[in-house]
């Protein structure tokens, strides 16, 4: 049977979170944990999760012969990447000094150890941990019934710096602002986690989970398909 | 901007939160899945389960209450009590636990916080730190607090944080259950001495309690049992006694 929706499982951390939160936005819906290349490929949505280091993510996916399926989910269904599932999609990550996919361009940063206070000179902690404030960079289907500024759970020491900026859908302060989420196409990914950050988390993901990236008019416009 | 978190603390043993739960309108109360669902509709930041089960037969209670509540309620869940290896730190993990608290074993077998983070990525490592003043310094103390390591508590503090911590937690055994507020000198000590947030624990009384160990302990969390548990205090009523003093808070 194909799933509805399939989180990737390679082995960095506990997907528990993410697909009992999807199972609660979508009880209808068949939801697999999986490092099956074939079930992905099968699969309508695809969600890719991660913890952990960059280094050990990009071995992970390799070891389990998950680079390909991963591109071609990320260019051809809706496609929600999550925390290191984030970062990864991008070109390099400065953690352990690593190459990652590629989809989009751009790198990851560490933040800058000097520039962690705040603006009454006291020390900000890295991993950047708790519930900051996300402000919606452009309308998009995954932000609808979500107030610009809800806060969201956070938990990472890296952060992406995409080269395109028309890509980045959402960024927070801490204490310079960064992005932690960027939607193009069928991609929508996010630094935070929405599978725990309560109400404004699981809106998220009901709108990933009903989510068509082709009815949208830029994808239209893009592909000139029939949009009536 | 970074809220500061509040985070209530559910001591569980053989399946049962103890220390009592006084919900207006709780039907059972000692029910953790009840207790961690009203924690949350009142706007809890995270939650903490401390599994103090004595007995290793019932310790697989402390699992299925995970995963119940796991199930519906969305928000980090941090589990500590009895880790000892890796496969425990799984185990809890695979229930549904976001964040796992090593204690006692850190100071028994401190490679079990460098495997354990190694294995599953620091944000989900929590070193427990229980800690008394002992002449001109705080020691570590282990086993509820009846053991003395002889260790430094800001030394141990760094060490974890080398290991591969991710947060501490920090107790004050000489302020816990006193209702006397953190100990602010101890909880700055070790926050300025690490780059990780703390948390700290040990002493809340009142609300004031809870700002001053944001404001004069520069911790980045605060863990609460019986003024929450009781009563006395609402979670959204301390978050707003917060923010009217200058603390970012989640409203």
């Amino acid at each position: 049977m194909k799933a509805d929706i399939a989180v990737i499982d390679y082995g960095m951390g506990n997907l528990r979170s993410v697909s009992k939160a999807i199972e609660h936005v979508a009880p209808a819906a068949s939801v697999v944990v999986t490092s099956d290349p074939g079930v992905i490929a099968e699969a309508g949505r695809v969600v890719f999760p991660g913890q952990g280091a960059a280094p050990d993510c990009m071995r992970e996916i390799d070891a389990r012969g998950l680079r390909q399926v991963i591109i071609d989910a990320a260019h051809s269904k809706p496609f929600l990447g999550i925390c290191m599932g984030m970062q990864v999609l991008f070109e390099h990550s400065e953690e352990g000094d690593t190459a990652c996919l590629g989809i989009l361009p751009g790198t990851v940063q560490r933040f800058p150890h000097e520039a962690m206070v705040d603006a009454t000179g006291d020390k900000l902690k890295v991993p950047h941990m708790g519930w900051n404030n996300v402000h919606q960079a452009m309308p998009h289907p995954l932000w609808v019934g979500i107030e610009e500024g809800a806060r969201f759970y956070f938990v990472h020491s890296y952060f992406v710096q995409p080269t395109s900026p028309e890509v980045i859908a959402g960024f927070s302060h801490y204490p310079f602002p960064f992005t932690c989420a960027v939607a193009t196409g069928n991609i929508f990914a996010v630094q935070f986690h929405p599978e725990k950050s309560q109400n404004d988390g699981l809106t998220l993901l009901g709108n990933f989970v009903t989510w068509n990236p082709g009815a949208s008019e830029t994808a239209c416009d893009m592909s000139g398909a029939a949009c009536a | 901007m970074l809220a500061k978190r509040i985070i209530p603390c559910l001591d569980v043993t053989n399946g049962r939160v103890v220390k009592g739960v006084n919900f207006v309108e709780l039907k059972d109360a000692g029910d953790p899945v009840e207790i961690a669902r009203r924690y949350n509709e009142a706007g809890a930041d995270e939650l903490t389960f401390l599994d103090i089960t004595a007995s290793s037969d019932n310790r697989d209670l402390i699992l299925h209450i995970i995963e119940a509540v796991a199930s519906e309620v969305f928000i980090p869940l941090t589990v500590g009590g009895g880790v000892r290896e890796v496969g425990d730190v799984q185990r809890l993990l695979n229930a549904g636990a976001d964040k796992v608290s090593i204690n006692t074993s850190a100071v028994v077998n401190p490679q079990l916080v460098k495997d354990a983070s190694d294995r599953y990525g620091s944000q989900c490592i929590v070193v427990a730190i229980d800690s008394k003043r002992v002449g001109d310094h705080w020691e570590v103390f282990t086993h509820g607090g009846r053991k003395a390591t002889g260790l430094d508590a800001i030394e141990w503090a760094k060490k974890m944080e080398s290991l591969g911590a991710g947060e501490l937690l920090l107790t004050s055994m000489d302020r816990d259950g006193t209702k006397s507020g953190f100990d602010l000198e101890l909880t700055r000590a070790i926050s300025d001495a690490v780059d990780i947030p703390i948390i700290a624990s040990g002493g809340v009384g009142n609300l004031q309690h809870l700002v001053d160990g944001v404001r004069e302990g520069h911790a980045d969390a605060v863990l609460a049992a019986s003024i929450f548990h009781f009563g006395e205090y609402g979670i959204d009523e301390a978050k707003k006694y917060m923010k009217q003093h200058g603390i970012e808070v989640r409203l």
